[in-house]
């Protein structure tokens, strides 16, 4: 185990490669070589890149500029399907796996063993039984539906898929995210069977932690570009994550607004949970914005949809305002002056077809429909201030650059005039100047009393926005920082690489 | 089963839908039974055999094709349409006498399968859902069929009318065929790459195209096979009542009650999952309300109001047992850390 | 802001022309010369009075359909809503002037029943509108039968009929005044709070919710609009066509037929009321310019197969070629007329 890093020849190489979109560079020319029987691990902050490259090594997308060679042969894939078959297999976050089909049936997908005219059942379960011996789980009944499996044994299932397709490299994109500590065991034991099969394996992770305890390489990406690759004992944790961070800021954040001060508590949480979240316990006071950090999967969204009774909470108290208030539903929260921007704009935000207008007095008209006339009226200026760029209100918002989306969702919150405003990755996929905008709107709304929540994956968007910090862990709040706080204490306490610093 | 996550979930320990849907078929027979014995009459008699066998046949083929069309992820409401058209043309060509019962077959099923040859293009090639193109197609027909046929057309020659009429051992050669049919079917589905593949679009073409299956081909071929067994299902008719007609297959109203009794034999409208099995149970259901409501003169209201309920209250019972959440993470109330 | 400009009502007109729910209305218009071209006499006012007497039981049901495809959903109980409507007007109204108002009342009472239960079937149970309303189909068509033993039974008083066949100031058929009026009262709904609900709703169901909309209530509400159309076709249709159980029989699909050619999207959140109503009315001048022309009236369910199926083929294309900003063409560059490009995360970034 752990051989040196130098000792297994090159499978995979990546010279060069750049990769834009619209315009855009998101990779700026990075090299990455991985070699026969090694796990590499692939780090940096949300938005350096690392998936990026991981979908160019799985062709599901066509770089720009660079070359690919596997096993030294110059490749290029035009299709997923063809990577796959080339050897190079990438298990996603989210499964490509038929749920209401079994394990078998699903690893054998378009490639089933035939006798004749018909499948070979038989073989297809003995193969698959065979295989998941080989990767070490053998207690894995092949012929269960994976609508039945947990998210553990479907990424089982995944790699499974992977080994029968005889790759060679296969990539992993945050494998861990929703697994439990016995699970990542399990993950990490399989992943060395693959190893000594002399796999190499591509790892994507936040978890730095498990990164160490898998990884033999190291590869750093920061802001599209290659920081350094490296074997995993020269580093230590803390030296990689000064690695990762330090990015430059990609956006200014403006001041507070002069004579903005906490007021009484807007927004309070005690022992509150649900499914998804549990034992949370904080306050929000009027005109403060307290910034929520932590890494994917951590529970950030699911206690915002908490707060917002699209998930309600199921135990725990929760205050509005100083009144013991629990929302049922979304409707309910919003009538008590509450607003959630979400995630994802597209999925969750807005109605792509209808138009500017009819999208930004959307809530209006669904919760306080006896408001619209002058909510429509004011909507104009309201736009403009927000210095909204479209050919039109009545031109449809799929039309719309994603920081002209965002403003659009913001005024048809701003329109009923929220005292908490519950922000989740407020500037995702969205330009500098839009970013900029998004600020100073959350700046303008604290200056009037009203209380931000506010999730992000961006680190310097955290801090330099934030009066608070909370960080969340598998769930729960692992601890409190003050805005002055480095990128470096945020993260380790998000990966839980530095336990002291828990508040 | 060991796990390897530590807890079992307990929806494993659930027994499957088809088992469901042939609990349900037996407790109706319980039912029935008790009623029509309460009526004063035998429920177990080759009779009641004969008559419930006989009423799923016809059903029974259309409520095949239309699984292997739902499960593809479309659905096909031109079928009644084109059991007529099957019974018409097989009758026109029968005429002729004896000697045209193999063209007369031939030619029906060779028009029902391009029919759904049509169909499968309009929905693959077209992109529009199942449920327009065929709603289309069927009445593209129904035009044609009222404008050229008034009353019924040719007729069938006795040899032929024997299919109809003959029954090996009190079970009508009709059932037999259809029985047939759909072992041939459940033997596509789970045993050929084709019948994985028409799973495996239905249930996310997305990923069945990332796996390399070609996504256009099971949904035309179910398509196909579904019309040809809609043309079956025409000529049965026709060897039952001798002559083509262009109306038989509306009123029976193959379209939604093949689509009710392939919902009832637990397929999901939405596809990818169900089986050929199930449908049956489904069929067999409904043949045995209708049987018991025929002997006990229930009135037609009560025979459709029951069957809609029985539709909707399967499906409502098959929604909330599939209804999808995220795992929780943390569960119980009160819990302090 | 200048980019905030508001288009000229001219140029709004022609843009609006250019999507599937405005090229209805010319549609109509080239029917419409064609009809007069086949048959002057088809141009005078009192015959196109009459045929838009004739077709408003249709446009209505159309009208109720919109809503409920708008929302995301089908309707298919329509005509056996229809049915069952005639019967109880035949059985419950009969010969007795003074139960015009009660049955009519009835009949609204019913309507709103099967409407919610309609509703709350497909968003509590969380059954597809399709087989809910499938289901309802089957057993009100049941009772339907039960009622009548499936021949013509019941004949509700003449002046129940008239509300269907007479005429104000013999010029002007009531069932037209009903068709305007209902069909200002649908534009108006569209253009409330409602009727913008309704559209994000079937645009994006999750996004609604999470706006604070009660989207089973939004949807509820359209199933029943839907049953109350019915209920007034059918009111209509009695003075017609007298009581008759197939009577409905295939106005949920002529419905449909009718709602798609006026350009609304399967699926929801696309579509014009009003253009609902165009596509009915174009539907049945079509089948009147064929019958013109000769073709027998027996070619008309073939026509609208052809029609439904080209209608959603190229429906959903033609929206988007439509809709989008004329000075862009490439695909890409469409979706993003801003000029500042979006430089982070990248698509797949999480």
């Amino acid at each position: 185990m752990n051989p040196p890093a130098d000792s297994g020849a090159v499978v995979l190489r990546a010279t060069g490669i750049v990769q834009s979109f619209l315009g855009t560079a998101v990779l700026h020319g990075v090299d990455l070589e991985l070699r026969k029987g090694e796990v590499h691990g692939l780090v940096g902050e949300n938005g350096a890149g690392k998936s990026t490259l991981m979908k160019v090594l799985a062709g599901v997308h066509q770089p720009d500029h660079g070359s690919l060679e596997l096993d030294g042969e110059p490749i290029a894939f035009t299709s997923p399907l063809q990577a796959q078959r080339a050897g190079i297999a990438t298990v996603y976050q989210e499964f490509t796996l038929l749920v209401d089909r079994t394990i078998a049936e699903n690893i054998w997908l378009g490639r089933e063993p035939r006798r004749g005219p018909l499948v070979d059942r038989a073989r297809m379960l003995r193969d698959t039984r065979e295989l998941l011996e080989t990767i070490g789980v053998p207690d894995l009944d092949p012929s269960l539906p994976v609508r039945q499996l947990s998210v553990a044994e479907q990424q089982v299932v995944e790699i499974a898929k992977a080994v029968s397709l005889d790759a060679t490299v296969i990539s992993m994109d945050e494998p861990t995210a929703a697994l439990a500590d016995h699970e990542v065991a399990l993950l990490a034991r399989i992943i060395a069977g693959l190893t000594d099969r002399g796999i190499a394996i591509l790892y994507v992770s936040h978890r730095l932690r498990e990164v160490f305890d898998l990884c033999t390489t190291i590869t750093v990406l920061k802001d599209g570009a290659l920081v350094g690759t490296w074997p995993a004992e020269e580093l230590d944790e803390r030296t990689l994550v000064r690695q990762m961070v330090g990015r430059e800021l990609s956006a200014f954040f403006p001041d507070a607004t002069p004579g903005t001060e906490p007021g009484e508590p807007m927004l309070e949480l005690e022992g509150a949970g649900n499914d998804f979240v549990d034992d949370v316990s904080l306050t929000v006071r009027a005109g403060e914005i307290v910034g929520i950090a932590g890494l994917q999967g951590a529970g950030r969204t699911e206690l915002l949809h908490g707060i917002f009774g699209a998930d309600p909470f199921s135990r725990g108290t929760m205050r509005v305002a100083g009144r013991r208030f629990r929302p049922r539903s979304p409707r309910h929260a919003v009538r008590a002056g509450l607003a959630l921007i979400t995630e994802d704009r597209k999925t969750q935000g807005l109605s792509l077809n209808l138009t500017v207008l009819q999208n930004a007095l959307g809530v209006v008209r669904a919760v306080f429909p006896s408001r619209t006339r002058a909510a429509r009226d004011a909507m104009p200026s309201a736009l403009a201030e927000l210095e909204l760029v479209a050919r039109g209100l009545d031109q449809e918002v799929q039309f719309l650059s994603g920081g002209n989306q965002q403003k659009v969702v913001l005024a048809r919150w701003l329109a009923v005039a929220p005292g908490v405003v519950l922000l989740d990755e407020p500037t995702r996929g969205i330009d500098v100047g839009a970013k900029f905008g998004v600020y100073e709107v959350m700046r303008r709304l604290a200056a009037s009393g009203v209380a931000i929540l506010m999730v992000s994956s961006e680190l310097p968007e955290v801090l330099g926005m934030s009066d608070r910090i909370l960080v969340m862990r598998d769930g729960r709040l692992a601890g409190e920082l003050p805005s002055t706080s480095s990128e470096e204490d945020v993260l380790a306490l998000a990966t839980g690489a530095d336990e002291e610093a828990a508040a | 089963m060991t796990a390897i996550t530590g807890t079992r979930p307990v929806r494993r320990t659930r027994i499957s839908t088809t088992a469901i849907v042939y609990i349900v078929l037996l407790g109706a027979i319980a039912l029935s039974a008790v009623l029509v014995a309460a009526a004063g009459k035998s429920f177990f008699s080759a009779g009641t055999l004969t008559s419930v066998l006989t009423l799923m046949s016809i059903l029974g083929f259309v409520a095949i094709g239309q699984t292997l069309v739902i499960i593809s992820g479309s659905l096909d409401l031109s079928v009644p349409y084109v059991v007529s058209t099957a019974s018409i043309v097989g009758a026109g060509i029968m005429a002729q006498g004896a000697a045209g019962i193999v063209p007369g077959v031939a030619a029906a099923l060779l028009v029902s399968a391009a029919i759904g040859a049509v169909n499968g293009l309009i929905v693959t090639k077209l992109r529009v859902h199942g449920f327009i193109a065929t709603l289309g197609v069927g009445l593209i027909i129904s035009g044609w069929l009222g404008t050229s046929f008034q009353g019924s057309f040719g007729s069938a020659p006795a040899e032929f009318r024997l299919l109809g009429a003959t029954t090996i051992a009190g079970v009508p050669l009709s059932t037999i065929i259809m029985l047939v049919c759909a072992g041939l079917a459940a033997l596509l589905l789970h045993r050929t790459s084709l019948g994985l593949h028409i799973y495996a679009v239905g249930g996310n073409a997305h990923v069945a195209r990332l796996s390399g299956v070609r996504t256009h081909v099971p949904v035309v071929v179910s398509h196909i096979l579904c019309s040809m067994l809609a043309g079956l299902a025409g000529l049965l008719l026709l060897a039952r009542t001798s002559v083509g007609s262009p109306t038989i297959g509306s009123q029976g109203g193959y379209d939604l009650m093949s689509i009710a009794a392939v919902v009832l034999g637990g397929t999901l409208l939405a596809g990818g999952s169900g089986g050929v099995l199930g449908t049956i149970g489904g069929v067999a259901i409904f043949a045995v309300l209708d049987h018991t409501m025929g002997v006990l003169e229930v009135n037609p209201f009560f025979k459709d109001f029951l069957r809609g309920a029985v539709i909707i209250v399967a499906v409502a019972l098959y929604a909330w047992r599939s209804v999808q959440r995220r795992p929780p993470r943390f569960h119980g109330k009160g819990k302090e850390a | 802001m200048s980019a905030l400009a508001q288009q000229s009502p001219w140029q709004r007109f022609v843009a609006a022309l250019g999507t599937p729910s405005g090229a209805v209305f010319v549609l109509l218009v080239v029917l419409l010369i064609a009809a007069s071209i086949a048959n002057p006499r088809f141009a005078e006012p009192d015959q196109l009075v009459r045929f838009l007497a004739r077709t408003a039981p249709i446009a209505i049901a159309a009208i109720g359909q919109f809503f409920v495809i708008v929302s995301g959903e089908f309707d298919l109980s329509m005509g056996a809503v229809i049915a069952a409507q005639v019967v109880i007007a035949g059985n419950i109204i009969g010969q007795d002037e003074a139960m015009i108002l009660p049955g009519i009342a009835l009949m609204l009472l019913v309507g709103v029943m099967v409407g919610l239960l309609n509703g709350v079937l497909t968003t509590f149970a969380k059954v597809p509108s399709f087989i809910v309303t499938l289901g309802m189909m089957l057993a009100l068509y049941g009772f339907v039968r039960f009622l009548t033993g499936g021949a013509a039974t019941g004949n509700p008083v003449d002046s129940f009929r008239e509300i269907g066949r007479g005429l104000l100031g013999d010029v002007l058929p009531y069932s037209v005044i009903i068709l305007v009026v209902l069909a200002v009262a649908a534009w108006l709904l569209m253009r409330s709070p409602f009727g913008h609900t309704l559209l994000a709703v079937g645009d994006n169901a999750v996004a609604a919710r999470l706006s604070g909309t009660r989207t089973a209530g939004v949807k509820i509400s359209a199933f029943v609009l839907s049953s109350l159309a019915a209920t007034v076709a059918g009111i209509l249709l009695v003075g017609y066509a007298g009581v008759h159980p197939s009577i409905g029989t295939g106005y949920e699909f002529q419905a449909i037929t009718a709602v798609v050619l006026g350009g609304a999207v399967l699926g929801g959140g696309r579509g014009w009321v009003l253009s609902a109503a165009a596509g009915a009315i174009a539907l049945e001048l079509l089948f009147t310019v064929l019958n013109q022309v000769g073709t027998d009236s027996t070619w008309r369910p073939s026509v609208q197969g052809i029609i439904i199926i080209l209608a959603v083929a190229l429906g959903a294309v033609a929206w988007r070629t439509a809709r989008r900003p004329p000075s862009v063409s490439r695909t890409d560059a469409a979706r993003d007329p801003d000029p500042i490009p979006t430089p982070t995360p990248t698509p797949g970034e999480q």
